[in-house]
């Protein structure tokens, strides 16, 4: 047991000071509501990238910071944008 | 007094005058049945973001009308647009007052983009 110790130990580096890491992430913000957005375009496939990942799923507003009544006209949006073949139902390498 | 949109794609094997064909006769349809026609845009064949019937291509047109009255209209349009073998996909909505707003918004960027 004490070899062990002394072994994982050796590979630590130590520091006098913490490091200045900061662990607080920038406060998320709905973007439709800080900018004043209304109404959200289903014809505008270009604007809708940015909610959906690379597979073309929509992306969860815990990663957008969107609020929940946004994200549903988003959910919406993409949905619409999907059936009239401006976005991809599935694909690889979206963006 | 409603305000609809409809988009709908056609086969991209039809020549530009059919396409022009299939646009006046929808737009003919809704007029005669009393809608009023605020705007209509082609834009064009575009590639398609998956293949419709093996097509990986079509002609998109977009026509915008305010109705006022009874939704039957509506019905008889869809009915229409699901008969004709050139439609491959439409998508008719019921626009919001938000909605109406971006689309005179939009419909006067697109005009300015033009000239």
């Amino acid at each position: 047991m004490a070899d062990l110790n002394t072994n994982t130990n050796q590979g630590e580096i130590r520091y006098l000071t913490p490091l200045d890491i900061s662990t607080k992430n920038r406060k998320k913000y709905c973007r439709f509501k800080r900018l004043g957005i209304k109404h959200i375009d289903y014809k505008d496939p270009e604007f809708l990238l940015k909610f959906i990942n690379e597979q073309g799923k929509i992306l969860p507003r815990r990663l957008t910071g969107t609020s929940l009544k946004f994200q549903r006209k988003i959910s919406v949006a993409v949905k619409r944008a999907r059936h009239l073949a401006l976005l991809p139902y599935q694909s690889d390498l979206l963006k | 007094m409603n305000h609809y949109e409809s988009i709908f794609i056609l086969n991209p094997a039809l020549s530009e005058t059919q396409v022009k064909d299939v646009i006046k006769k929808y737009q003919s349809l809704l007029k005669d049945n009393g809608c009023k026609i605020v705007d209509t845009e082609s834009w064009g064949l575009k590639k398609l973001a998956y293949s419709i019937q093996n097509k990986l291509s079509g002609f998109y047109a977009l026509i915008d009308f305010q109705y006022s009255g009874e939704e039957n209209i509506i019905n008889t349009y869809e009915t229409e647009l699901k008969r004709d073998e050139r439609v491959m996909r439409y998508l008719n909505v019921k626009l919001d007052k938000y909605a109406t707003e971006w689309s005179l918004k939009r419909r006067s960027r697109v005009k300015k983009e033009k000239v």
